[in-house]
């Protein structure tokens, strides 16, 4: 057999087949390229404000997490002294005269409420939609920026103010918002409700409306982009799934956030203008409110009509970064190319109509359950064919196992795992044992948490050279990837059984339920495995910011060898991406392996008799 | 071969900063989707008192329509390079534009005058928050028409393709919260 063919010359490739949009001749950069301002705080360039949402998106993963850490210390040690959090957490620690501090009841609810409303919008969904497909939208569709930059940076700003107000929120004297992630009213509708519906959850509208905005404008321009600005040869079915799974999550963001966005505003009329939009029959210490009429499960159709897109929306960035490092580093064409972008559209329009799963014990009529029920199970269709085919993706390729394809390859284990909690959960007379218990809590943070963290470390590992032009430490990025896996399963997997046996939700202690005291040690195996994944994803941020001025540099273009366009670009990042031509685009994203070439970038014309491989 | 297969709609024909203003269209109707969808969903739980929609709804109907049209007209004369159609149609429509809000204001005191209050059935709560919501969308549209007179009486007058992708956008907006607003009101009249 003839030797493989690795190595290509990008410039005189572009320069040859290029397209000339005439870019460089218009000088469009200059206007903000120039000074630090412009050019790291109040950037247009995609490729800046992608690293803006990473690092935003890093630092609330570190919040979020430190939280859980300390409610996990609660749940996991409800009789040892916290006084020694004194100091961080001042007066939500209540020292007695014996020197025993506990946390305020209060202000463990605030902290379960602020840890989900930080990771499922702050981390989930900017820091990795937001990063990744601002990154990669441009770079491998072969357009020099967004269809707005402008509209871009607000998205960005406005995530940021979002950002600002939540933080803020934390320090006030009666705390955040208390009432769940899912802030349902009558907790969320009421200012007396409890301490923190007042001003905290005030804050929190405030917050996660102007987040709404960022997530439109974003979502906006990636849809426009994708749609509109695609180089020549760049078909919608030549694209790389990567895109197509930020195309569809823009999508799902776009119809769904203004739905809660409306769930907002009768909110605020509730708190605010005394209309029972979601109130009727509420007494506060004994005195009946003048509030009727109104019902809270509108409230819950409108939050899960969001809700539930909204989990696709973490999930579905995860899926494409994790289906294109598998093809890369399996070096194999990705398996069934259009089967996984159908069932990402499958995935997308079937999320629509499943909400109501999240409500099956909230007093909805059993018969709409039934519609709910079978939807719900269908999802699994597209979702198994996903996975199939990831599977065979790696089947028999020769597969790098760096942390990259570790953390995809962690991926694809952890959807699995959760996605078959999802099926039971999905029954609606299995729910009536499993909602609102430690079940619940085990399959989200397995299907989405986890998985979605290991998606976007996948994506991180395997970017970071785009991104900052050095590597990552394998090494430290090896100890990270085994560390997670196992710490992760440790933390969840043991939830599971205690959900069966019935343990609820955001209970603040167990003492007083003798049916739960065997779970007694394995809530301290649970806490102590949080922990120790803490560290282990502290040393990720360490060995990020490290590689970031200590890494070793990257010396070709593509040292992955990879497809897709963004590594045709220079090392040294540009704006406008390419500082001549741009790639015209003459095959799929995954020709890995064809014919007597290992791999075949995309903007490499066709030889005479090849055939497009799907 | 494989220039066949090079795609011949690159750089497709709708500007893409119209079709971003086309994609808010569709979160806008979620939105709005969402709160008919609600009052739906509420009316069929019952306690839900009917009351007529007074008579100023009507004229803020007819006025926005009417600043649809010669907005329109005022677009076509920008093209055409007829400056008096252009400018007047404009101060015509922003005129209609704060007319509708005037109406929808008027509107709501007969409202109050007749006992439907925003406190009280959810029939009438979500009468106000509907229109109410609606009419903050015209306010922005309103804005927006300040902007494009703003340019009108300050720059030379000149159909440049910038400004009339500018302008072509403000009037594509106002068209379609025109529209949307009788979606409202047939929603309003019909489902009560
Ligand atoms: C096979 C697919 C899936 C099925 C059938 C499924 C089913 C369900 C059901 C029925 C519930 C409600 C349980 C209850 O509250 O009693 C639930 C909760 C949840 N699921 Fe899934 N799920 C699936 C996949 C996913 C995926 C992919 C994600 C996210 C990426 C996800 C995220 C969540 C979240 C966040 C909750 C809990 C929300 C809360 O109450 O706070 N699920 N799932
Ligand atoms: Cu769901």
């Amino acid at each position: 057999m003839a030797e493989l063919i690795t190595t290509y010359d990008t410039d005189v490739i572009l320069a040859e087949q290029g397209y000339d949009d005439k870019f460089h001749e218009h000088h469009h950069g200059d206007k903000y390229q120039s000074g630090f301002i412009h050019h790291y705080i109040f950037s247009m360039d995609h490729k800046i404000i992608a690293r803006q949402f990473l690092m935003t998106g890093i630092f609330w993963a570190i919040i979020g997490a430190a939280m859980s850490i300390i409610f996990r210390i609660q749940l996991g040690y409800p009789e040892e002294s916290m006084a020694w959090l004194k100091p961080l957490l001042g007066k939500w620690i209540v020292v007695d005269e014996a020197g025993i501090g506990t946390l305020a009841p209060e202000f463990y609810y605030a902290l379960v409420t602020m840890h989900g409303t930080i990771l499922v919008f702050f981390v989930l969904t900017a820091g990795l939609s937001g990063t990744f497909s601002n990154l990669l939208i441009p770079l491998q569709i072969g357009a020099r920026d967004m269809a707005s930059p402008f509209l871009n940076m607000l998205s960005y700003w406005f995530f940021f103010l979002a950002g600002v107000i939540m933080f803020y929120s934390l320090f006030i004297s009666t705390g955040p918002f208390s009432g769940g992630w899912t802030a349902y009213p009558p907790l969320s509708a009421l200012p007396q409700a409890s301490t923190g519906s007042g001003t905290g959850m005030t804050l929190w509208l405030v917050s996660l409306t102007l987040f709404v905005v960022s997530v439109l404008l974003g979502g906006i321009n990636y849809v426009t982009t994708v749609l509109n600005l695609r180089t020549q040869g760049m078909t919608m079915w030549r694209m790389p799934l990567t895109i197509w799974a930020f195309f569809v999550t823009a999508i799902l963001g776009i119809l769904s956030f203004p739905v809660l966005a409306s769930g907002f505003f009768m909110l605020i009329f509730d708190r605010s203008l005394g209309t029972s939009f979601f109130l009727s029959d509420i007494f506060i210490e004994g005195q009946a409110l003048d509030r009727v009429g109104g019902t809270p499960i509108l409230y819950q159709h409108l939050f899960w009509f969001l809700g539930h897109p909204e989990v696709y929306i973490i999930i579905l960035p995860a899926m494409g970064i994790a289906s294109e490092v598998l093809s890369v580093h399996a070096r194999k064409p990705i398996f069934g190319y259009k089967a996984m972008v159908l069932s990402i559209l499958a995935i997308g329009f079937l999320s629509f109509i499943v909400w109501a799963h999240h409500m099956f014990m909230s007093g909805v009529n059993p018969f709409i359950s039934n519609f709910f029920v079978v939807f719900t199970l269908i999802i699994a269709v597209p979702s198994a064919v996903k996975v199939f085919n990831w599977i065979t993706t790696i089947w028999g390729g020769n597969v790098r196992l760096n942390s990259a394809m570790l953390f995809a390859i962690g991926f694809v284990s952890m959807f699995i795992s959760g996605g078959l909690t999802g099926i039971f959960l999905g029954n609606s007379a299995i729910d009536i044992q499993m909602h609102d218990t430690y079940f619940v809590v085990a399959h989200f943070h397995i299907v989405m948490g986890v998985a979605a963290f290991f998606g976007m470390f996948a994506g991180v590992y395997h970017w970071y050279p785009k991104m900052f032009g050095r590597f990552m430490s394998e090494t430290m990025g090896k100890i990270h990837f085994w560390g997670t896996l196992i710490g992760a399963y440790a933390i969840f997997w043991p939830m599971h059984y205690i959900g069966m046996a019935g343990v609820p939700r955001r209970y603040y202690s167990f003492d007083s339920f003798d049916a739960f005291k065997h779970f007694t040690e394995l809530n301290k195996f649970i806490t102590i495995a949080a922990a120790v994944v803490f560290v282990i994803q502290l040393l990720f941020v360490l060995n990020f910011f490290y590689s970031i001025w200590k890494g070793k540099k990257m010396t070709s273009r593509n040292p992955w060898e990879a497809t897709t366009l963004e590594w045709s670009t220079p090392i040294e990042p540009i704006h406008g991406n390419w500082p001549g031509n741009i790639p015209s685009v003459h095959r799929w994203a995954y020709d890995y392996n064809k014919d007597e070439r290992e791999y075949v970038p995309q903007y490499i014309p066709m030889v005479e008799g090849e055939e497009e491989d799907h | 071969m494989s220039d066949l297969s090079i795609n011949p709609s690159y750089r497709s024909k709708i500007h893409p900063k119209k079709f971003a203003l086309y994609t808010s269209f569709a979160s806008i109707t979620m939105m709005f989707a969402a709160f008919t969808s609600a009052y739906i969903v509420k009316q069929a739980g019952g306690n839900w008192l009917e009351f007529a929609i007074p008579t100023q709804f009507y004229i803020s109907t007819a006025a926005i329509l009417m600043s649809s049209v010669v907005l329109h007209l005022s677009l076509k004369g920008f093209k055409q390079g007829n400056q008096n159609r252009h400018k007047y149609g404009m101060i015509a429509g922003t005129i209609l534009g704060i007319v509708f809000i005037a109406m929808q204001c008027s509107g709501w005191m007969t409202l109050v005058d007749n006992g439907i209050y925003l406190k009280g059935n959810a029939s009438g709560s979500f009468f106000y928050l509907i229109t109410l919501v609606h009419a903050l969308h015209i306010i922005g549209g309103i804005a927006a028409l300040f902007v494009a007179l703003y340019h009108t009486f300050t720059l030379k007058f000149e159909a440049t393709p910038q400004r009339i992708l500018r302008y072509e956008l403000t009037v594509h907006y106002w068209h379609f919260v025109d529209v949307l607003w009788i979606y409202l009101l047939m929603f309003l009249i019909f489902i009560k």
